[in-house]
């Protein structure tokens, strides 16, 4: 009823091409930001504030670079919590060894390093894919892991191999408190969700959907594999970069080696298969499901009278997991986005659905 | 010739990286060879991993990331059940129970599936093997469980009198290895001389074809998962009683993956001496080539045996995809 | 058909929307008075629960007990919830998070049983006002109370544990001189844990003129093969073992199956406990490891645990693992967080108390041997005094063997040096405060 574009024209082709080419869509996207940005850090407690929206907003950009890789450019990659580590450990040493530079000129060097050793791990997709691009990605995990271990330089010659961080200062502005926090991250995560969202409506987006449909089909068009391969692995790889950077310096603080271990980087291929795999609003869906189902699991049971032992509510955890991603694989494979726009659809014909 | 030339340096390669330590002195001809030997056993639990994975993939095109959370999943079946009965009956238990998980696995996972691509086929295992993780913790309990065949774990020291020091030897290796050979030539002689066996080539040649003479898929799959899920039974059970029945082995055999790689994702002869190949490489790169790193670079600790087999794996990628022993048929760009 | 699941699925989903808004909503209603919070961060999962269970069954049975003996302490009882880490970084993170507001003055004070995340809580645990017991874990520059305002490694670092084993080894070989020329192997744990001693253990090969060799295994632990080899072809005099979980009794099993001799293999406090020996069987016999705080075996408390909590049905584990090492030791650890607030409850009165005013507590601590039998912890643990200065309160340990049925414990107990150890906090501490550019407490000035 209230959901409709009846009465809508396009005049231009500007228009027609707009991300959002509902009015209600553009109202809706508005005030969404708008509680985003004023809303939520007036209302939100410090536990939301820090155990959920943080992860998520790191989680979610992180998930849009692996899916830009996956689901737009059709490359599996299970290592990508690897390039996050390089975005961290570059942020790190770039802070230690240049602090008079801007964080976010940080950030952006960080994702280019990321970005870099991305397209190094990128050059097999070359001449293979699928299931043997998994295997040196998996490479690219366990070698990356080892290095930021093993070479002290990286950790500053720290005997414990942790590495910690000072408070992120921004021209004065110290991120310190949970909503400075939160807000810092929101305005990255929306500048670079909006550049993500423009990439793949672009150019270079269809060149890598090309790829992922049709490798043979897209290079008799014109679309060189090399150039829309590897631009996959590096666009992709700097997102996860400083998507690692933010973990590391905003989130966690201060970490070692381990927190960028390949549990992460199974998670983040998860989040994509369940919020839906060639959809950036799927990558946030997807974020906002895994950071939120271990806390729904730790609270539900509590709230109806179950109380779950410790031990059996891990392990109902991955189990939820495991069954979820074979679920969505079967039942939903274009994941939670794919429910949304079809609720989208039917509200549009509410409440007259014929 | 040409096309040769990578994998041929890649062989080269390997062979000295082989022969290096014994040229430089970095390590007594005795030492050496226990080295090389407990590279050989510690490929000898890859290569059962990597069967497991092999069969499946040749029969179903399904690449199982849950081999691992098999042998986790059995291993624990048996430890715990071994605690209330003899350990015969509880690996024919297990084995029943695996038979169970495989015919789970196929109508809940497989069937709806059917003909997707490889990688969505995957990403269902790797669910499988979350799934597999939690539920065997919960049933079967998540402390160390220890499996025992009734082998001595003092080592023996044979052949003293040809190397200085002579070399140490362990029984259960041996048993391990004894039961991986076992395994591998019944599995031969299964596929080769029963019915079931030869239908089950004849699905991995052709599924098509194999269909239209009369061969029923969904049967095939649940054969084929159910040996898997008695192979990673044995893999379970040598491994367990050399190391314990814990969470932790399910992540170790995330090692199969580079295995499979080197040898051929189609071959079972490739699985075995891909294993071999890959725990030798890496003992011998951990225990010879690391401390020269180590003293070169000035690294925290050594441990290149962490990576060393997935970038072999990747190396060989490069040269030759389809593995030691794989068909040519490749998805190649 | 296709139809009917996407409007199933739909639905499901809009419940599980509104059940997380219901869930999330009603999380903060916590305002009863008179209730103490003790958030616990155990691991009951993963590759580490065999070690991680008992320590939070005894942390847990502790409390237990004040309430169900006492009626809490001194009236305000105790209300506790766990919150699984399963021993990673970023989870131990999450929980400190969601359980450092609970109850009507938030958390008392946190435990984490992990080298890992104490170092990313020693970064928060100040902004937040809430303390961190670390009780023979954790960082060993944090006894410096001057730098490290919330930090209380209690009883013991892996300084001292380190310092304590050369000196053991050196007593043996009949003096530290005669440890010139000989091999020491540290197989370690690879994470911050297992090379927090390699500092301390580098000075004394200087200082000794032994050779220290640096074995690292890497998470979880399983794989060893290439260290033991190491160690067969350098044949160490000693071997140091610094492991946790499953890496602990397969450092074992590999020690036999390279024929290492046990009795010449040394573990930290946390590589000795029953789960990592009983896994290696026969071939363990022989193994020592160091025991600070609570060594096997039951005292007056465990009775009262038996029968004040086990009998009533609320024990948290099995009632045969009541008195094993890991479960003393949360014993131990869950005491002195209670007797923290008690000494805390001293000066500001006997009502719920907030995390800073526990620190003071935790930093006055004195525990002699009266107070200890009182508690019923008499065999369990030596006094313990801290100090401004000193977070740490006690710098012994006794040396434990495994017989292949039960740890004993050897009657000799050994002090570090804190001559040596001393000089090496404080300039480990000074670098971090210079680091973080925290301001060093004047302790003559500033008892509070």
């Amino acid at each position: 009823m209230f959901y409709r574009e009846n009465g809508q024209y396009k005049t231009t082709y500007g228009a027609d091409q707009q991300m959002l080419p509902i009015l209600q869509d553009r109202i809706f996207m508005a005030v969404l930001l708008l509680f985003a940005f004023i809303g939520v850090p007036l209302l939100a407690s410090d536990y939301l504030l820090l155990s959920i929206l943080v992860p998520f907003l790191i989680l979610a950009l992180a998930a849009t670079g692996l899916n830009l890789l996956v689901g737009y450019c059709g490359q599996i990659s299970v290592g990508h919590a690897a390039f996050m580590a390089v975005g961290a450990y570059s942020a790190y040493n770039i802070v230690l060894r240049v602090p008079q530079l801007n964080f976010l000129v940080v950030l952006v060097l960080a994702g280019l390093i990321a970005a870099a050793v991305g397209m190094l791990f990128g050059i097999p997709s070359l001449r293979i894919k699928g299931l043997y691009l998994a295997v040196a990605t998996l490479a690219a995990q366990f070698f990356m892991d080892w290095t930021f271990a093993r070479v002290k330089w990286f950790t500053n010659y720290a005997s414990s191999g942790s590495v910690s961080t000072a408070t992120i200062d921004l021209f004065g502005w110290r991120v310190d408190t949970p909503a400075r926090k939160y807000l810092f991250l929101l305005a990255v995560v929306t500048v670079f969700t909006l550049m993500a969202k423009n990439l793949v409506r672009g150019h270079l987006g269809r060149a890598w959907m090309a790829m992922r449909d049709m490798d043979v089909a897209a290079e008799v068009i014109g679309i060189r594999p090399v150039y829309a391969k590897l631009t996959a692995f590096a666009v992709s790889s700097f997102y996860v970069g400083v998507a690692g950077a933010l973990w590391g310096f905003v989130h966690l603080g201060s970490w070692e080696p381990l927190a960028f271990d390949i549990n992460l980087s199974f998670t983040l291929l998860f989040m994509i298969i369940i919020g839906g795999m060639g959809s950036i609003l799927g990558s946030f869906f997807g974020a906002l499901f895994i950071v939120a189902l271990p806390i729904l699991l730790n609270q539900v049971p509590a709230m109806l009278g179950l109380p779950l032992a410790t031990a059996t509510k891990s392990h109902l955890e991955v189990m939820i997991f495991g069954s979820l991603i074979i679920f969505f694989l079967i039942a939903e494979p274009n994941g939670l986005a794919r429910l949304w726009a079809i609720g989208k659809e039917k509200l549009r014909l509410w409440p007259f659905p014929h | 010739m040409k096309q040769h030339i990578g994998i041929v340096s890649v062989g080269v390669l390997l062979l000295a990286g082989l022969v290096a330590p014994l040229a430089t002195g970095a390590g007594t001809p005795g030492f050496y060879t226990e080295v090389l030997l407990g590279g050989l056993m510690a490929g000898v639990l890859y290569s059962l991993v990597a069967l497991g994975i092999v069969l499946i993939f040749k029969a179903s095109g399904v690449f199982n990331f849950a081999q691992g959370a098999m042998v986790l999943f059995a291993a624990l079946s048996v430890a715990r059940m071994a605690e209330a009965m003899p350990l015969w009956a509880a690996a024919l238990l297990g084995m029943g129970i695996m038979v169970l998980v495989a015919i789970v696995i196929e109508r809940l996972v497989l069937r709806p599936l059917v003909n997707q691509d490889g990688v969505v086929l995957l990403m269902a295992t790797l669910g499988v093997s979350y799934f597999m993780d939690g539920f065997g913790q919960t049933v079967w309990g998540s402390d160390i469980y220890s499996i025992e065949l009734g082998i001595a774990k003092e080592p023996v020291m044979i052949l003293e009198g040809v190397f200085q020091g002579g070399i140490l030897i362990n029984k259960d290796d041996v048993a391990a290895a004894l039961v991986a050979a076992l395994l591998v030539a019944l599995l031969a002689l299964f596929f080769q001389k029963t019915s079931t066996g030869r239908a089950l080539r004849a699905v991995a040649d052709d599924h098509q074809a194999a269909q239209s003479i009369g061969i029923p898929l969904n049967r095939i799959w649940v054969i084929v998962w159910s040996v898997a899920g008695v192979v990673a039974l044995v893999a379970g059970m040598v491994w367990g009683a050399k190391l314990g029945v814990q969470f932790s082995i399910s992540q170790v055999a995330l090692k199969a993956l580079p295995v499979v790689i080197l040898g051929g994702f189609t071959s079972v002869p490739g699985a075995i001496i891909g294993g071999l190949i890959i725990g030798v490489g890496e003992k011998m790169a951990e225990v010879f080539l690391a401390p020269v790193l180590v003293k070169t670079f000035d690294l925290a600790g050594g441990g290149i045996e962490n990576w060393f087999a997935y970038v072999l794996a990747l190396l060989f990628l490069l040269v030759r995809p389809q593995g030691l022993f794989g068909e040519k048929l490749i998805d190649r760009v | 058909m296709r139809q009917a699941t996407q409007r199933k699925l739909l639905a499901a989903a809009a419940g599980a929307v509104i059940a997380a808004a219901a869930a999330t909503a009603s999380a903060p209603a916590f305002a009863q008075a008179k209730e103490q919070f003790f958030p616990l961060l155990p691991y009951r999962t993963g590759p580490y629960a065999p070690n991680g269970v008992p320590f939070a069954n005894g942390y847990a049975d502790y409390l237990k007990l004040v309430n169900a003996r006492d009626g809490g302490i001194n009236g305000v009882k105790i209300t506790f919830e766990e919150c699984e880490t399963g021993y990673a970084t970023d989870r131990g993170v999450e929980c400190y998070e969601r359980l450092k507001g609970k109850g009507p003055t938030g958390a008392t004070v946190f435990q984490p049983l992990s080298t890992g995340i104490t170092f990313a809580l020693t970064d928060k645990a100040p902004g937040d006002r809430i303390p961190l017991v670390t009780a023979g874990y954790g960082r060993a520059d944090s006894v410096d109370g001057t730098v490290f305002k919330w930090n209380f490694p209690l009883g013991g670092t892996y300084w001292d544990a380190a310092d304590i084993l050369v000196q053991y080894v050196g007593k043996k070989e009949g003096g530290l001189d005669k440890l010139k020329g000989k091999k020491i192997a540290l197989v370690y744990h690879d994470s911050p844990y297992g090379k927090e001693p390699i500092p301390l253990l580098q000075l004394r090969a200087k200082m000794h003129g032994f050779e220290l060799m640096l074995l690292p295994v890497t998470h979880p632990g399983v794989e060893q093969k290439a260290t033991w080899l190491q160690v067969r072809q350098h044949r160490p005099d000693y071997v140091f073992l610094w492991g946790w979980g499953v890496m602990n009794s397969t450092a074992l099993k590999e020690a036999v199956a390279t024929g290492y001799p046990r009795e010449k293999m040394y573990g930290v406090w946390w590589s000795g406990a029953e789960p990592d020996v009983t896994p290696a069987g026969d071939g363990a016999k022989g193994y020592n490891a160091l025991t600070f705080l609570a060594p096997p075996g039951q005292g007056q408390v465990h009775k009262d645990i038996l029968k004040y909590v086990y009998d009533k049905g609320q024990g948290s584990g099995k009632k045969e693992d009541v008195g094993e090492v890991l479960y003393n030791r949360g014993l131990v650890s869950g005491m002195m967080a209670v007797e923290g607030v008690k000494r805390a409850q001293f000066k500001y009165g006997k009502k719920p108390l907030k995390g800073e005013e526990v620190r003071w507590g935790l930093e006055n601590l004195a525990l002699d041997a009266a107070a200890i039998k009182k508690l019923g912890f008499t065999g369990f643990m030596d006094p313990i005094q801290t100090t401004c200065v000193d977070h740490q309160g006690s710098h012994s340990a006794r040396i434990e063997t495994w017989d292949g049925k039960k740890w004993n414990v050897a009657p000799e107990v050994y002090e570090s040096d804190l001559q040596i150890i001393k000089p090496l906090i404080r300039e480990s501490a000074a670098k971090y405060a210079a680091e973080k550019k925290i301001p060093v407490r004047d302790c003559a000035k500033d008892a509070g």
